[in-house]
């Protein structure tokens, strides 16, 4: 009688256990991308192993508001989250079956490498430094780098603005824009935090007069803060191209990621995964920029 | 490792940079922690309190919330200076508690005799503590002091976090991250940087301890 109990007990406890594993599942914001049926693959490529598997594990940032963001409710929401389920659709894997690793800017190329994660969709900017180490599929979107400032600031319209002010500008350790921002402003006058929200606390306590990084991680900063604290110049001043991280040469894959982005635009589910999650805050809707050979 | 010898002009830089952080860093936290020393053995009681408060919040507070605070709360009250300015204070501020500490020991270590000769010749608090306790005390205390600074000089990595930048380990965060090199080579680069400054540091002090040192 006592053992019966007791099993009882082990057999509800594993259920719970069970059923705390499944939950957590992801949907962006009431995003639900098209999940491919019994997909099939030429035996040995990498998509056929993910499919067989039924499972993906996908960088992506989780501290990135309106791209990848990480809600209590553990749900994921955001443009990437969106997009990576795109992929994993077309792979046959709904998104509840998604493993979603956060993966910080400074980490992406090393996860790839050595398998942390298969894919990576985290405002990951395509240039050839990083091409050394991984491939990219895509690019999903054009962001561009732009500057933020508070909405009373009527005197820097643009980076070009910057030179012959004394506006101190903020942006993150390590990132591709806060090397090209220094085209315009010196070291001396130039902040880096660790997060671009530290930027935005020292931009509304005034230590710095504007923050500059990608447009569509400032769309994302100034969507968090109250209404009309800061805006965004809108005069964007380079070109990047985000793209979907995989692991080096895997030419099949990426001619797979591709080919699943330009089906996504087809049937409009692109543009949902827009509309449902930065489009929120954004005015245009973009269209799938022209993806790149795999090669 | 070519990553060393292409970009050592940046290694250079966050060298520098972070020996200026140490400096002014070390000048402060040598002058506050002594001064918190004094106030902890001093014969008045509410310069004890606070010397021991001052101990107990800057000792136990993690360096990172002590930054936060100088970089985030100061500004809000209206107080406006560079990161480089709160992130050195904030870490001279920090260590100060260590530096206290180890001054206190060591005036501990010299024998009441010395303090209680002193005062029969008529001398004050002030002054036996400045000509005959410090004297005597800085000579046990050079090892643990020593340590103290070098752990300063590697927490600076952390001030560099927090909008100084330019430091050694932020310069490894942008070779690896921003420029997209290999992260091993460049943090072996920024190991070695901190090596570069710690090494001799600790040479020095040895070189200073045998030649404070005193038979007893």
């Amino acid at each position: 009688m006592r053992k019966g109990k007791l099993t009882a007990a082990a057999v509800a406890a594993s259920t719970t256990l069970l059923l705390g594993a499944c939950g957590g599942g992801s949907s962006s914001g009431g995003f639900s991308a098209p999940v491919a049926e019994d997909p099939s693959f030429e035996q040995g490529t990498t998509m056929a192993h993910y499919a067989e598997q039924g499972e993906i594990t996908i960088g992506t940032k989780k501290d990135q508001p309106l791209f990848g963001l990480q809600g209590l409710n553990g749900e994921m929401q955001g443009f990437d989250v969106a997009i990576g389920e795109i992929i994993a659709g077309q792979l046959g894997i709904p998104a509840d079956k998604i493993v979603w690793q956060e993966t910080p800017s400074k980490n992406r190329e090393k996860y790839i490498q050595d398998g942390t994660v298969d894919m990576v969709v985290a405002t990951y900017t395509i240039n050839d430094k990083r091409a050394e180490r991984v491939s990219f599929a895509g690019p999903y979107y054009e962001a561009g780098q732009d500057l933020m400032v508070r909405q009373d600031n009527d005197s820097i319209t643009g980076a070009e603005s910057l030179r012959d002010s004394d506006a101190k500008v903020c942006s993150a350790h390590g990132s591709t824009p806060s090397e090209r921002i220094r085209e315009y402003v010196d070291e001396s006058r130039l902040v880096l935090f660790d997060s671009y929200s530290k930027c935005a606390d020292a931009l509304s306590n005034g230590q710095v007069q504007a923050v500059t990084t990608d447009d569509a991680i400032l769309m994302g900063l100034v969507s968090e803060r109250e209404e009309d604290q800061f805006k965004v110049v809108g005069n964007t001043f380079s070109e990047e191209p985000y793209g979907v991280g995989i692991p080096k040469g895997d030419a099949d894959f990426c001619e797979f990621v591709n080919e699943s982005l330009r089906t996504a635009a087809e049937n409009g589910s692109y543009a949902e995964a827009w509309n449902t999650t930065a489009g929120q805050v954004s005015e245009r809707t973009p269209e799938l920029p022209e993806l790149r050979s795999c090669s | 490792m070519q990553v060393l010898t292409e970009n050592y002009q940046l290694y250079l830089n966050g060298i520098w940079t972070t020996l200026q952080i140490c400096f002014y860093a070390g000048l402060l936290t040598l002058l506050v922690g002594t001064a918190v020393a004094g106030c902890r053995v001093s014969p008045l009681a509410p310069l004890r309190a606070f010397g021991t408060a001052w101990v107990t919040v800057f000792r136990n507070c993690p360096l990172v919330v002590v930054l936060f605070f100088m970089a985030f709360a100061i500004p809000t009250l209206g107080l406006n200076a560079s990161y480089f300015v709160f992130g050195t204070i904030g870490l001279a501020l920090y260590t100060s508690a260590f530096v206290c500490e180890a001054i206190r020991s060591g005036i501990n270590s010299v024998s009441p005799g010395q303090a209680e000769a002193a005062r029969s010749i008529g001398l004050g608090f002030t002054q036996t503590l400045r000509l005959v306790i410090l004297p005597q005390a800085v000579r046990s205390i050079v090892p643990p002091l020593g340590s103290v600074m070098i752990a300063m000089i590697k927490n600076s990595a952390i001030a560099g976090a927090f909008g100084v930048g330019g430091d050694l380990y932020e310069t490894g965060t942008r070779l690896s991250s921003a420029q997209g090199e290999a992260i091993v080579p460049v943090l072996l680069g920024v190991a070695l940087g901190y090596l570069i400054i710690t090494i001799p540091a600790g040479l020095l002090l040895g070189y200073v301890e045998r030649k404070v040192a005193i038979a007893r």
